[in-house]
């Protein structure tokens, strides 16, 4: 390349630069590491002697000076579609009450800009079969794990949970490899036993769950149930016929990856699914064990949504129960302490951290993360009365 | 509006003359490492000519980050809090942890005040090769009686070395602890200047040049007339109070007031709130019928709470370790650099003191996962060698799925560190989620794969059902 021409290339990227001159700091950077001696000779010329300024002068102060603050308010362009779940008789289903999630105008609980409609929902896990559980879930439930109605009612009358997630696992054909057919009378069976909504999960089988969920799907036919999940590695389009048959909507699953989200929120919204019957599931990962990726995530989901990417403008859910996957959660531990508060612990901490990062709906095992995460959405929305008196913490706190 | 900081406009303070004595080829690339806060001014050797002390200066202002830095205490356990740059970390990154202070009160006696002071400056939690620390003391003048406040600052100030936080209203209570409780030169942190006690508070600030709490409970223009004051009195270094309410209404004003402030900040330039934030989590200790373990269980979740929404400084009361422990994790999580994955080199680590028919073990060489085996094994007192596999810094599964952990790497890994004659046995043991690769590794390696357990923690009793120690 000639002198000249490099001059003029140079010009022109030096426009652009201006131009964009405050975009995103790493994109600066790979502009920069290219640009290096190419431009050199032009920017010498353009860069003009700095303007100095002089410096403000200390001086003596009687009253507070006035100040003003306006909130900093943003107006997003896009908004989060909303997704019903669960159908009341009037609607043609059974349900006590139905349930909405999304509608989101802002990012979680900012309400100096915008008021986020629904408030964010718990749902909870019960299992067709008994399974291995942390300790500190386990004493909870002993005596109902044998059946899945039982478990169900418990939540929902004790921990007063807004949705059962009921995880249809001893499907995969390595545990019980239990008949659609059957799998669908336990579901009969737990939505008698109880009036909220439901999330009906296969055991992760790509071959078995397409037909778990269709089996599923059709006996709760109108109850306006989530079906969980459809993914690229299994025939979602079977999944996304019966939803749009029986009228569900559908949780679609990617592990850890915006794009690849988009791409399957794209072909189910192809296969003719509206949004108003999806859910994302992009992975929630463990405190400790890649929650950093999930918060991330979550918060550029979200912000794509509110800034107008129309397919990433789906509610998300986060299986917060994840949690309990960490060692942390459920190991016994001296070091550690006792693990009857560090497991649930561990659970809230997750929760709440992917609340406020964009999870519209969580699904939950330990009751006191229910019943925390609870109080405190209500709290955040302002509906508790508080007369909190901080001011002299430094005198009253114990101790 | 004051300048912004492109890559322009700090080429401009720079020499310009290319001398790569900073290590990159131009004056241009040094401007995008500034940028990038891979480098700072000093680092251009020629700018810290006296003739470019303005320069140096003015290119200082220029790359301040919205949020200003601020250090409490001084020397090797001084804390620094705010510097940020971004509303949400995958923009950059997030930039000093938040720290985390634990009170005691001068109304404690002597001998727990001490027990707690060395206890929160031992404290030491382990995790992917990190020490999870605590940081700092808060001191309260629970007494009133400025004279027991200083006699207690003493001594803690004599009992461990982490930075105090002063914390009184009372401006003379501030000012005999900085007269008497030695630690006039250790940049404490004066808690707070109020609405009531503000020119005493930041008079003493000055003096003694200490940071300053500026508390101005829900009411951010009160706050903002505050900092405008001190700023204009000459004080730079300042931590803002809203007054972290942790129940009911309140709750959602404080976070409201977190995201205002950090938004107009870094969104609108407001200097006037950009200062870090602070938050006290240790509020919810205040009532008389507390039961200890799930007041502890709330401080900790309010204190996440608190730290997802940009506390730069917590204050807290708690001790248990099963509480601090999933906040201190968060804390790790929140300020890791989301655009590389953490890692170690990969290579061949000795654990114990492996012999030739001690096991090979295979793991990747991202933090967590080689801390966590390397953990594991170490303390089950195993002898063996582990093989870090080169995945690009992932986990197990995700270079499993994703192709970074092949057979052709774990072949060029066994030549490079020549496992082959550091033992006499051809066995290699797999994690159990790399199961698919045994066919693979087993063809390109001649060597004989036995696939483990799929968690760590199991790695001794599958060597003591399956390796016949010779
Ligand atoms: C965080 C995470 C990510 C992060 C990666 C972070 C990182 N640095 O690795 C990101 C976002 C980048 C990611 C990306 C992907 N991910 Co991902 N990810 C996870 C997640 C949530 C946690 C992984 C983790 O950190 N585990 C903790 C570490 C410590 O575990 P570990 O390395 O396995 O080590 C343990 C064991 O293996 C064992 N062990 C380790 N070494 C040894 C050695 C011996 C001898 C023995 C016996 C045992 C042993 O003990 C260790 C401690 O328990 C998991 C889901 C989950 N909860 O597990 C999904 C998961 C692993 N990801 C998955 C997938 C599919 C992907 C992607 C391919 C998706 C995509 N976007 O296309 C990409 C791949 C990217 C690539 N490789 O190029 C799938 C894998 C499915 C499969 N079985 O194949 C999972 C399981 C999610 C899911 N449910 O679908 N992921
Ligand atoms: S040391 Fe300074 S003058 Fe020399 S190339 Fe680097 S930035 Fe330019």
């Amino acid at each position: 390349m000639g002198e000249k021409e490099a001059r003029i290339l140079g010009k022109n990227l030096i426009e652009l630069l201006e131009k964009f001159g405050d975009i995103e700091l790493d994109n600066v950077e790979i502009r920069a590491e290219e640009l290096t001696f190419l431009i050199q000779p032009v920017i010498s010329s353009l860069a003009q002697a700095p303007q100095l300024v002089p410096r403000v002068v200390e001086k003596e102060i009687e009253a507070l000076l006035e100040a003003e603050f306006s909130p900093p308010i943003e107006v997003y362009p896009g908004e989060i579609a909303e997704v019903q779940i669960g159908a009341t008789k009037s609607d043609g289903g059974s349900r006590r009450k139905v349930i909405k999630i999304g509608g989101a105008k802002t990012m979680p609980f900012y309400s100096f800009e915008a008021t986020n409609q629904n408030k964010p929902v718990l749902a909870v896990d019960v299992f067709d079969m008994p399974i291995t559980l942390a300790k500190a879930v386990k004493q909870h439930f002993k005596d109902v794990m044998a059946d899945p109605a039982d478990w169900a009612k418990k939540y929902v009358e004790d921990f007063d949970a807004d949705i059962i997630s009921l995880n249809l696992i001893s499907t995969d054909p390595l545990i019980k490899d239990t008949s659609p057919k059957d799998a669908a009378k336990t579901v009969e069976q737990v939505l008698q036993a109880v009036d909220v909504p439901l999330i009906i999960g296969g055991s992760g089988n790509k071959a078995k769950d397409p037909l778990v969920l269709e089996a599923a799907a059709e006996v709760l036919s109108g109850e306006r149930c989530v079906l969980n999940s459809a993914n690229v590695d299994n025939d979602y389009k079977r999944i996304v016929k019966a939803a749009k048959q029986y009228g569900h909507a559908v949780i679609a699953f990617t592990p850890m990856d915006i794009n690849n989200q988009k791409k399957l929120n794209r072909y189910l919204l192809d296969e003719g699914l509206p949004k108003e019957q999806i859910i994302m599931d992009p992975t929630t990962a463990a405190l400790g064990y890649g929650l950093d990726y999930t918060l991330s995530l979550m918060e550029r989901i979200k912000l794509a949504g509110l800034l107008g990417d129309s397919d990433l403008q789906m509610p998300i859910v986060a299986p917060s129960s994840n949690a309990w996957g960490a060692r942390e959660a459920w190991m016994k531990s001296e070091e550690w302490g006792p693990r009857e508060f560090r497991g649930p612990l561990w659970e809230t901490i997750t929760t709440i951290t992917v609340m406020v990062s964009g999870a519209d709906l969580f699904m939950l095992s330990h009751p006191a993360t229910v019943r925390v995460v609870r109080k405190l959405i209500q709290a955040l929305y302002g509906e508790v009365d508080s007369e909190q008196r901080i001011q002299d913490w430094i005198t009253e706190i114990e101790g | 509006m004051s300048e912004k900081a492109t890559l322009l406009t700090v080429y401009r303070y720079l020499p310009q003359i290319n001398c790569g004595e900073c290590g990159v080829p131009s004056c241009m690339v040094f401007a995008s490492k500034l940028l990038n806060r891979e480098a700072t001014p000093e680092d251009c050797p020629p700018l810290k000519d006296l003739k470019y002390k303005e320069q140096m200066a003015r290119l200082a202002e220029l790359l301040a980050p919205p949020i200003k830095e601020v250090a409490i205490g001084v020397g090797e356990n001084m804390v620094k809090i705010g510097g940020e740059e971004v509303m949400y970390r995958h923009k950059l990154t997030y930039h000093n942890p938040t720290a985390i202070a634990i009170d005691v009160s001068d109304k404690m006696d002597d001998k727990k005040i001490v027990e707690i002071c060395k206890a929160v400056e031992a404290f030491t939690l382990v995790r992917i090769g990190e020490r999870l620390k605590l940081d700092m003391i808060a001191v309260r003048c629970a007494s009133k009686d400025p004279d027991r406040f200083a006699f207690v600052t003493s001594l803690i100030e004599r009992s461990c070395k982490l930075p105090l936080i002063l914390c009184s209203f009372e401006p003379k209570v501030l000012k005999v602890a900085l007269e008497k409780g030695e630690v006039a030169d250790k940049r404490p942190l004066l808690y707070a200047a109020t609405e009531d006690n503000w020119k005493e508070v930041s008079e003493l600030s000055k003096q003694y040049d200490c940071p300053v709490a500026v508390f101005a409970p829900n009411n951010i223009t009160l706050l903002k007339s505050l900092i405008k004051t001190l700023k204009a009195m000459g004080i730079h270094d300042m931590v803002m109070d809203l007054g972290a309410y942790t129940e009911g209404r309140l709750l959602k004003e404080t976070i409201n007031n977190l995201v205002m402030v950090r938004r107009a900040a870094i969104q609108r330039r407001d200097k006037d709130v950009g200062y870090p934030v602070m938050a006290i989590p240790a509020t919810v200790w205040i009532s008389d019928k507390l039961d200890p373990m799930t007041t502890s269980y709330r401080e900790a979740y309010m204190a996440s709470l608190f730290m997802n929404r940009y506390a730069d400084l917590l204050i807290m009361h708690t001790l248990d370790v099963w509480s601090l422990l999933p906040v201190l994790t968060l804390r790790q999580n929140i300020y890791t650099d989301p655009r590389k994955p953490v890692s170690v080199e990969a290579g061949l680590r000795t654990i114990g003191s492996p012999k030739a028919e001690s096991p090979v073990l295979l793991t990747t060489n991202f933090s967590l996962t080689y801390y966590t085996v390397a953990n594991d094994i170490e303390s089950s007192g195993i002898d063996c060698y582990l093989l870090v596999v080169d995945t690009e810094g992932l986990a197990v599964e995700v270079s499993v799925a994703g192709g970074q952990l092949t057979s052709a790497g774990v072949k060029d890994l066994f030549s490079s560190v020549g496992i082959e004659e550091k033992v006499k046995h051809h066995k290699l043991i797999i994690p159990g989620l790399a199961a698919r690769l045994k066919g693979d590794i087993e063809d390109t390696t001649n060597w004989e794969v036995l696939v483990g357990p799929r968690d760590s923690s199991q790695i001794k009793g599958f060597l003591a059902k399956n390796w016949a120690v010779g």
